[in-house]
């Protein structure tokens, strides 16, 4: 679905008078790739280069060098970005900024109108996309009176509707309380569940990786691990190096463990460490 | 007191002056005014005021909603008052001090009260019947013709639909932001008018730049969902006149008709 081969981006900066200052890699020759129905994670601090990642998988950024692949298509070619954008779907971090309409069945027409498809398909189609994501009810209502939460949902709603095969969530619960956080992963798990749709989850909360497939762990513009949610989450001290937390059960049972109990790594629920420890006795 | 602006927003609810295409409401705003400065006499204005008061009834919206965007023309009101009611010279009604009211000021200064109030109820209901964006989708339809010329119109249509949906966004960060410097010392109510307007200048700054980092991500946003300029987009709702439509025209046009004839020809 997606590949990247030798990723590199470079951001110029330049001081008042244009003149380059100073050049800052922010992905720094990633390789990796995504199978179609997949549900990936990408973590990384702030500045690790993980959303500027994410911004090549949308052809809104080019690589300075190396290639992307969507579905195929190559990001550098100008024919094909139309096509990739409709293909991965993309919901950014601040719900505010990406509503463009004024009603919320407005603006989850805004894509599909964007595409040129006919206007009772259109209907169709946002009825659908506010379905999927439990929005229906509000279909009439001011974007400006719902919660953040909801508004995310509405964005995601937007994306559907364009009837992508891949969607990526650039850190979309970075600005949502916990229950707003909890209604957008619970429509992101669904979306990849129900309509199989390849989902790439940006964050630097680990709560909501444990039900990736597969994480990409990124520092300094490298992908420094990869692999499933209980991999990673095993190797607790190389991600306190990275300066990433884990989830507290996790932190837990790793601390346990090191205090002498024989528990196995990687615990990531806490049903499952209740389940070690009754074991235990 | 920032939220008191009415103008741009929207008043959720069903009716005739909701349903109708957003083409005809801008042309009887247009219409509308163009009425109030037709109109010369009494009996224009009571017309005036009647269809104003049909509208409004047909819209189902609260008056109160309609007049809270009054307050902020209220100076303007005021002061176009003032002026017209000292310096029209003419047959003199009153006389004190330096100042002299004439007959003329009078009729002058009612008549532009009026058709300040008048114009603002008028185009505050277009405004509170029709979401921003069916009223920039009539906009555009409506401007189409302009294309020839290389306007943009489309852009242009864009543009303002955007700024509608920003403005109460922006309010709120202007809120904040003003809660944010009240908090560490700064004074926004006291003083002359100069200091207080110079006591903006910092809120301004941090409101730009913030509007500034939202303009970057919505365009992005907006790229991100394929949108590339207006050709070979299609319309969620495309405009198509209905019988309500061609009703309201016809309405229009008797209106009009007959605040020209009352209000101008025959009295």
């Amino acid at each position: 679905m997606i590949r990247t081969k030798n990723l590199v981006f470079e951001y110029i900066r330049r001081d008042d008078e244009g003149n380059v200052e100073g050049i800052t890699r922010a992905v720094d020759g990633v390789n990796l790739s995504v199978e179609p129905g997949q549900f990936i994670a990408i973590l990384g601090h702030n500045g690790s280069g993980k959303s500027t990642l994410a911004k090549h998988f949308n052809a809104l950024l080019y690589p300075t060098e190396g290639e992307v692949f969507i579905d195929g298509l190559n990001t550098e070619e100008d024919k094909n970005i139309w096509e990739i954008r409709q293909k991965a779907g993309m919901v950014f971090q601040n719900p505010d900024n990406q509503i463009i309409g004024q009603v919320v069945e407005e603006d989850v027409g805004f894509g599909p109108e964007n595409m040129g498809i006919p206007t009772e398909e259109i209907w169709e189609r946002v009825e659908e996309s506010l379905k999927t994501v439990g929005m229906l009810q509000f279909r009439k209502a001011s974007p400006n009176h719902l919660s953040g939460g909801q508004k995310q949902r509405v964005s995601i709603a937007g994306v559907i509707a364009m009837h992508p095969k891949c969607i990526i969530f650039d850190e979309p619960t970075a600005m949502l309380d916990p229950n707003g956080r909890k209604e957008v992963i619970r429509a992101a798990r669904a979306l990849n569940e129900v309509e199989n749709i390849t989902i790439i989850l940006i964050t630097h909360y680990m709560e909501e990786v444990i039900y990736a497939d597969k994480v990409f762990v990124m520092d300094k513009g490298h992908v420094e691990m990869s692999g499933t949610p209980r991999e990673i989450f095993s190797q607790v001290d190389k991600l306190k190096e990275l300066r990433l937390g884990v989830p507290q059960v996790t932190l837990l049972a790793h601390e346990l463990r090191n205090a002498g109990l024989p528990l196995p790594e990687g615990i990531l629920s806490r049903e499952e460490l209740i389940n070690e420890l009754k074991r235990l006795k | 007191m920032l939220r008191d602006i009415t103008l741009g927003q929207y008043y959720r609810t069903e009716s005739v002056v909701h349903k109708l295409d957003p083409r005809v409401k801008l042309v009887a705003t247009f219409m509308f005014i163009i009425s109030l400065f037709v109109a010369n006499n009494i009996i224009g204005y009571i017309i005036a005021a009647l269809f104003l008061i049909m509208c409004i009834a047909l819209s189902n919206v609260p008056p109160k909603f309609i007049f809270r965007g009054m307050k902020t023309i209220f100076f303007l009101l005021v002061i176009t008052m003032i002026f017209n009611l000292f310096l029209t010279p003419g047959k003199e009604l009153v006389s004190f001090w330096k100042f002299t009211i004439t007959y003329e000021g009078v009729k002058m200064a009612s008549m532009m009260a009026i058709r300040l109030i008048f114009l603002i109820t008028g185009s505050s209901l277009m405004t509170l019947t029709t979401t921003p964006n069916n009223l920039t989708d009539g906009l555009e339809r409506l401007l189409r013709p302009l294309k020839l010329f290389k306007v943009p119109v489309h852009e242009i249509a864009m543009m303002m639909s955007i700024a509608l949906r920003f403005i109460p966004i922006l309010m709120e960060e202007t809120d904040k932001i003003m809660k944010a410097q009240m908090a560490r010392g700064a004074d926004f109510e006291s003083g002359s008018l100069i200091t207080r307007a110079k006591s903006l200048v910092p809120l301004l700054v941090p409101l730009f730049i913030s509007a500034f980092r939202r303009a970057n991500d919505l365009a992005m946003a907006m790229e991100a969902r394929c949108y590339r300029g207006g050709e070979g987009r299609t319309k969620m709702k495309p405009l198509i006149y209905s019988n309500i439509d061609r009703i309201a025209y016809l309405v229009i046009i008797v209106y009009l008709a007959l605040v020209i004839i009352c209000g101008r020809i025959l009295f």
